[in-house]
């Protein structure tokens, strides 16, 4: 049984045992490339480097949601993260410095601070997801959620929140053309 | 492209034996459009275009020159410059391809004739195709050289600007099919209705001619063709991000230009002229036995590539024609005129659907 049976009935929603197992083991190696690629992204001392390595934390995390069955929102995460996003970081970040080889002044004397400040937020992040969703399992027969049903949860159950980030967004945007404008 | 998964053949065919005639056919379904719209279109008619032959000596009226193009490519010498950040520089070619490749799966060839029918269809395919973006701007930094770094930037901008009416022109279809499905939009155009009338179905180029001619436009802009070749520009920066660029991975940057160019045209025929299909008069005419969906697994690809070679003539006719656009021009072009005009087509379409 290869990988792409296991993906493809993970799609189908027909999950055997094997299936999940094998789906386990994908998953653990999507998050481990994550990690692995995060770690060498701040300790890179060069900053395109660091950029590249983001791009393949990005690309690994859209790796698990297909695995979690969760297909829109890995389209989306390449569609924005890695399409848009990380392009306009690369453009600004070759635009203006973007020496290669080495860049010595990338480092900085706060970093363990920094390394503190992510443990404890890894750490009360990890705590809050075990502790509200610790013991609980989802049935092996569920289906994964189809585009049209998170349209009709976004347009429906939450149109508040929805509306609410479209505003918070115009004004961001709003915002940055009256910083950018030079008159 | 015929699919071995329907019903009835899918019990002598093992998951890993279709896997594998998926990734032959992969290859076919990338090389084979790029090739022969190479020697059609990039050779020959260019060549009729400005009173030449073209290659005439490889084979009969140069038909083997491709052939001859690929040896000499590969036996060149793979060169790094020697200031290059040499992983990132050979890479690149490669994110480019991924990308080329990735775009392949989702288009139909007929009703079971596809890699992977993915719910999310076109979306995807939208998405996939701006990783492009990200092995160009890779190429243009590690060649250490002003002029691929310029080309490579260029290409950033050009993009980002481009893929923004390039995803709304697709919008206006998918409100109108109702679906993101390449499938879901090619069968709301087979089933579709002009007033009642169905002979011919209802292609969307029909009511989308806007968004037709955007998605268009974009896809010209999308894939660095004259005339928004600002990123190679041959009289100011020699070849853009591909300057420092030799033999084979030379190669994988212009297969993976051209066949993106032909997968474009592949996802345009499927958007708005009805994708597989034949108009329903001439598939009742046919198909009067009710065999409709076997044959079209075997016609539906025969369809495709008509569809495709009209449209790549098109975007060929348009490289070969038309003078280059300046950056501020090309700038002002998508920001100020195609993503309001789509913008409108999109208020516009979504209004008619709720009223008709």
């Amino acid at each position: 049984m290869t990988l792409a049976t296991i993906l493809a009935q993970a799609a189908d929603g027909a999950l055997t045992e094997t299936g999940q197992w094998v789906a386990n083991v994908f998953f653990y190696v999507m998050a481990a490339v994550a990690i692995a690629a995060g770690l060498k992204m701040v300790t890179t001392a060069n900053v395109v480097h660091a950029a590249l390595y983001l791009l393949v934390v990005l690309s690994a995390v859209a790796g698990t949601y297909v695995i979690l069955g969760a297909e829109f929102a890995a389209v989306t995460q390449v569609l924005v993260y890695l399409g848009a996003i990380m392009v306009l970081l690369l453009f600004g970040v070759m635009l203006t410095r973007a020496k290669l080889g080495t860049d010595d002044d990338l480092d900085h004397e706060q970093r363990w601070i920094g390394a503190l400040v992510a443990a404890a937020m890894f750490a009360v992040m990890s705590y809050s997801v075990i502790e509200a969703f610790g013991t609980e399992e989802l049935p092996l027969t569920q289906q994964p959620q189809t585009t049209q049903q998170v349209a009709d949860e976004i347009f429906s159950t939450y149109i508040v929140p929805f509306e609410a980030l479209s505003v918070l967004l115009l004004a961001a945007l709003i915002g940055a053309v009256v910083v950018a404008r030079r008159d | 492209m015929l699919s071995l998964t329907t019903s009835t053949v899918a019990a002598e065919f093992a998951y890993w034996q279709t896997s594998g005639f998926k990734l032959l056919m992969a290859f076919v379904a990338v090389l084979i459009p790029a090739g022969t719209t190479v020697y059609l279109y990039l050779f020959k008619m260019v060549s009729f275009m400005q009173s030449r032959l073209g290659p005439m000596e490889a084979g009969p009226y140069g038909s083997l020159q491709l052939l001859a193009e690929l040896g000499k490519n590969a036996q060149k010498e793979d060169i790094v410059p020697a200031r290059a950040d040499v992983l990132v520089f050979k890479l690149a070619p490669y994110v480019v391809l991924l990308s080329t490749f990735l775009l392949v799966l989702v288009v139909p060839w007929g009703p079971d004739a596809v890699f992977a029918d993915f719910d999310t269809g076109i979306f995807f395919a939208l998405a996939v195709s701006s990783v492009s973006v990200i092995g160009i701007l890779m190429a243009g930094w590690a060649s250490a050289s002003k002029y691929s770094l310029l080309g490579g930037l260029r290409a950033a901008g050009q993009l980002i600007a481009y893929e923004l009416p390039l995803v709304l022109a697709v919008v206006g279809v998918v409100i109108q099919a109702g679906t993101l499905n390449m499938q879901g939009i090619v069968a709301a155009q087979i089933e579709g209705e002009i007033f009642g009338w169905g002979a011919i179905g209802n292609p969307f180029i029909l009511t989308q001619i806007v968004g037709f001619l955007i998605f268009m436009v974009a896809v010209q802009a999308e894939l660095t063709q004259v005339p928004f070749d600002m990123p190679i520009a041959e009289s100011e920066l020699v070849s853009g991000y591909m300057t420092e660029y030799s033999g084979f991975r030379f190669l994988m940057f212009f297969i993976g230009e051209f066949a993106t160019a032909n997968i474009f045209a592949f996802l345009a025929a499927v958007l708005f002229l009805g994708g597989w299909g034949v108009p329903p008069f001439v598939a009742d005419a046919l198909f009067a036995d009710g065999n409709y969906s076997q044959w079209m697994n075997v016609i539906g690809p025969l369809v495709m590539a008509t569809k495709m070679l009209a449209l790549t003539f098109i975007i060929y006719w348009v490289r070969f024609t038309y003078p280059r656009f300046r950056e501020d021009q090309l700038q002002t072009f998508a920001w100020k005129y195609l993503i309001p005009i789509s913008l409108v087509n999109i208020a516009v379409t979504g209004f008619l659907k709720v009223v008709l």
